[in-house]
């Protein structure tokens, strides 16, 4: 337990030490709709929309083709898992969605428009595997920099890194500096940073692939509330096949060489879920799905 | 008394014996207090040895009976020696800082003050083009095949030979004085800065720069609120180097240019007289000016440090 929380008796009891969604119900801004207001999946309408997406890298030993004609649709409000080995183009498919690189062929919306507009129009958040904060800055500061960029007056910046900082759990320690804080908390800010200038889609490369297993497993539940909380969409890379499962609606199987889609699996558990539901056999089904999509990309051959 | 106590007796409960430890102030700084006194010893060897024909002719000249305490004695205390004791140095350090008011032509206070001002001119000038420059090859790449063999040409060339060329083109445009040893000076000091700058402002993570393009910062919001802060250890670094060449560069700057005041004039008029004692005296002034320089650039650089929250 961290020192600072013994000492303020009057906060909320928390639900663990590495939670990521501090669990109050005084929450005076909804952030976005809850859950009753979500509609079918087919009715929303597509936060991406990818179209014979190939990406093509020229390298000193030749041309490899991380990613090659992927089609895929993403309704809004959806929590989607990328899995596949390293080198099947799941973090490459991410950065081409969020106009970090540049499809060689195919063509992909993002909210509806290009990525690169949305990008300009800050419709989503990246989160990265590590937390990338700004050492020179508190973790104030740090979540109140997009906002800075963004132009946002400095008492709102204020207020909402106040109210992020407490939807992560990490409100009194705002003064302290990135090295003084551990691993998943620092990941906690880069979330809540990602959060505070509100995008409506959460584009999250690994983000707990650094952390320990029990870390992981907190923040896993936790992050999963958070996106029930919210209603944002999520685009979520992991090569952990329990991960996947656990936290999506939708789980995409990637296989390398050339980086493609497998299989994209549904995966309909009620939306409150909890760690328990790992053992039970519709999720062992489901992760033996994913198993059989990997084998079939020859992901296993190595 | 209890059993324990018995056996041991008092021995056990007496103070050891205290061994003598230096204060503090003294032990930390032992290793380098051991070099000066090294030196020291060795500076006198050397004046003893190297004026010793000196004052034995000077003897001989006139005549005179002398023992070697004479000798010894003589080298120590000649007017114009080939090598002068630290003493001497001293006292005449002591006597040129402090028994001439700061205005006099006389004082060193004086000269150092005039070759200070040039050091501080050329420091900010060369600090600033160094930043300048740095900037302009981090963001636009042809500048960094183009401009940075120029900038490492030009401290090939030696600086000895290229100031007066400079004091003579800008004294026919009519500037003399202060500028031209800044110039010389800055000329100088640019090139720590500028290197180092490079480095530092190239030195954020790929993620911490995907970060700001994620939230289509515009480029000089990402050299304000990443580039920049994440250089300024980088920066500090050079900046330590730069100060004391710029110090260096305006003591050069005053050498060729026949300059009335200033250290380096000081130098040159001493070596013009044989007035060794006064050479030594500016050159002491010197270290002294360069030591406190980089104090200060290094105190600057620890509360920068902790400004910025890094790890101490």
């Amino acid at each position: 337990m961290p020192r600072w929380s013994a000492q303020k008796t009057y906060t909320a009891p928390r639900s663990a030490p590495e939670g990521l969604v501090h669990a109050t119900k005084s929450m005076h801004t909804p952030i976005a709709s809850g859950p009753e207001t979500r509609q079918p999946a087919e009715r929303r309408p597509l936060a991406v929309d990818a179209k014979g997406v190939s990406l093509t890298f020229e390298t000193s030993d030749g041309q490899v083709e991380a990613l090659s004609k992927v089609d895929l649709q993403i309704a809004a409000g959806d929590f989607v898992s990328f899995i596949g080995p390293s080198g099947c183009g799941k973090t490459t498919l991410l950065r081409v969605i969020a106009d970090l690189e540049q499809p060689s062929a195919g063509t992909i919306a993002v909210n509806g428009v290009t990525p690169d507009e949305a990008r300009l129009k800050r419709h989503y958040g990246y989160i990265f595997q590590a937390p990338a904060l700004y050492p020179w800055r508190t973790i104030e500061r740090n979540v109140m920099l997009p906002l800075e960029i963004m132009g946002i007056p400095a008492e709102e910046r204020k207020a909402r890194a106040a109210r992020y900082l407490a939807l992560v759990n990490l409100s009194g320690f705002e003064r302290k500096f990135p090295w003084q804080l551990s691993g998943g908390m620092q990941q906690r800010a880069s979330i809540a940073r990602a959060l505070s200038f509100e995008p409506a889609l959460l584009l999250m490369d690994e983000p707990f692939g650094a952390l320990d297993e029990i870390v992981r497993d907190h923040l896993n539940e936790q992050l999963l509330r958070l996106w029930n909380q919210t209603g944002k969409t999520v685009v979520f890379v992991t090569h952990s096949i329990p991960e996947a499962v656990f936290l999506s609606t939708k789980i995409v199987v990637m296989s390398p060489r050339p980086g493609r889609i497998i299989d994209v699996i549904a995966c309909d558990f009620p939306r409150e879920r909890t760690l328990e539901i790992r053992e039970t056999p519709e999720f062992l089904k489901i992760a033996q799905r994913v198993r059989m999509g990997l084998r079939s990309g020859h992901s296993y051959d190595e | 008394m209890t059993s324990s106590a018995y056996l041991t007796g008092r021995a056990l409960h007496a103070p050891a014996p205290r061994r003598f430890r230096w204060p503090r102030w003294i032990a930390d700084r032992a290793p380098v207090l051991t070099i000066v006194l090294v030196l020291i010893v060795v500076w006198y060897v050397a004046a003893i040895l190297m004026n010793m024909t000196l004052v034995r002719g000077a003897f001989e000249r006139n005549d005179t009976a002398y023992s070697l305490m004479d000798l010894i004695a003589g080298t120590l205390d000649a007017e114009r020696p080939l090598v002068a004791a630290p003493h001497q140095v001293v006292l005449t350090f002591i006597d040129l800082v402090f028994d001439y008011p700061p205005d006099s032509p006389r004082s060193l206070l004086y000269h150092s003050w005039v070759t200070l001002s040039a050091t501080f001119v050329g420091f900010v000038l060369g600090t600033a083009f160094g930043i300048l420059l740095a900037v302009l090859i981090v963001h636009v790449r042809v500048l960094e095949k183009s401009l940075l063999p120029w900038i490492i040409c030009s401290q090939m060339v030696p600086i000895l030979a290229v100031a007066p060329i400079i004091i003579v083109v800008l004294g026919a445009i009519g500037l003399r004085g202060l500028l031209p040893k800044s110039l010389i000076s800055a000329y100088l000091c640019f090139f720590p800065v500028a290197i180092g700058m490079v480095k530092g402002l190239s030195s954020p993570d790929p993620i911490q720069l995907d970060l700001m393009r994620t939230w289509s910062a515009t480029p000089l919001q990402v050299l304000w609120k990443l580039r920049l802060p994440a250089s300024v250890p980088y920066l500090f670094a050079s900046l330590k180097v730069a100060i004391t060449i710029s110090l260096v560069g305006a003591i050069v700057a005053e050498l060729p240019t026949g300059a009335q005041a200033g250290l380096g004039a000081r130098l040159l008029a001493g070596s013009y007289y044989g007035q060794t004692l006064q050479i030594w005296a500016a050159l002491l002034a010197a270290a002294l000016l360069a030591a406190i320089l980089v104090g200060i650039t290094g105190w600057a650089e620890r509360w920068a440090v902790r400004r910025m929250g890094m790890k101490p």
